[in-house]
């Protein structure tokens, strides 16, 4: 039986990892691969509480956190293509549209 | 048996994580990602989540990852190596990401005793022992929680159109 602050850890590590991925790379697609990477440690989190209690709610919550994620790909990917077709690039440092 | 698992799976999902954020090639970055999540998909299995894990198998590696390998195929990989991979300001952000990490690791830490076995003196209603852990999600997933499934019918619905509309030629 592994206790569950075991996991929260673990969960901790990975979504610093994501936080690190979002804020060095430049790389939209690496940078929308981090974010994914952070909704899948709050997954672990969900599902370590959810048998840590007996309660599947934990497990409900963390489909939806997988449907969100899977409806911020696809717009962050269309996003990516518009962007391309555009600009010419996926790199975050030259896109910089909104700036005044 | 179940410690030694946790151990080794933690040790993978971590090394895969690492490799995610560092990789020079997006195509490599994506597998690394994939296999971080097959990692994560052997901890719900672990955690007795069977439903958890298959959706994560089949909507995270079968579908999100492969939309994510269509559009690096898109967008050309060639002129992405040759250039810097991280940005100006990473050493910040590694620190940054390091003080967040020991932050959340001390305030998890602090707060065991809340989450140790003698506290939850009285388990949540168990249905796991007489149906089987898909039937006991999807109940709850058309009783209890039936309004936030319906919108997250709806967010999927709203995102599919978005996604349509913003690939489109014009835009």
């Amino acid at each position: 039986m592994v206790d569950i602050t075991h996991y929260l850890v673990l969960s901790t590590i990975v979504f610093s990892i994501g936080v690190v991925g979002v804020l060095t790379r430049r790389n939209v697609i690496i940078i929308l691969m981090s974010i994914e990477l952070m909704l899948n440690s709050v997954n672990l989190n969900l599902v370590a509480f959810s048998d840590r209690l007996q309660d599947p709610s934990g497990q409900v919550f963390a489909v939806f956190v997988i449907t969100v994620a899977a409806a911020e790909a696809a717009v962050g990917l269309g996003i990516i293509i518009a962007l391309f077709r555009n600009k010419e690039t996926v790199n975050v440092d030259e896109i910089d549209l909104m700036r005044g | 048996m179940e410690a030694t698992l946790f151990y080794i799976l933690a040790t993978m999902l971590v090394v895969f994580a690492i490799l995610t954020v560092t990789a020079a090639n997006p195509v490599r970055s994506a597998v690394y990602l994939i296999s971080a999540l097959l990692s994560m998909a052997g901890f719900f299995f672990l955690l007795e989540a069977e439903f958890v894990g298959a959706v994560q198998i089949l909507v995270y590696v079968g579908g999100i990852m492969v939309l994510f390998l269509f559009v690096i195929m898109l967008v050309s990989v060639r002129d992405m190596e040759s250039q810097r991979r991280m940005s100006r300001q990473w050493k910040t952000a590694l620190v940054l990401g390091i003080v967040l990490s020991c932050e959340l690791v001390f305030f998890v830490v602090q707060g065991a005793q809340v989450f140790s076995a003698d506290t939850v003196d009285q388990p949540f209603l168990n249905l796991e022992s007489q149906t089987g852990n898909t039937e006991t999600v999807g109940g709850l997933l058309y009783s209890t929680y039936l309004l936030p499934f319906e919108i997250a019918s709806i967010l999927l619905l709203v995102a599919m159109i978005a996604a349509v509309v913003l690939t489109q030629k014009r835009l």
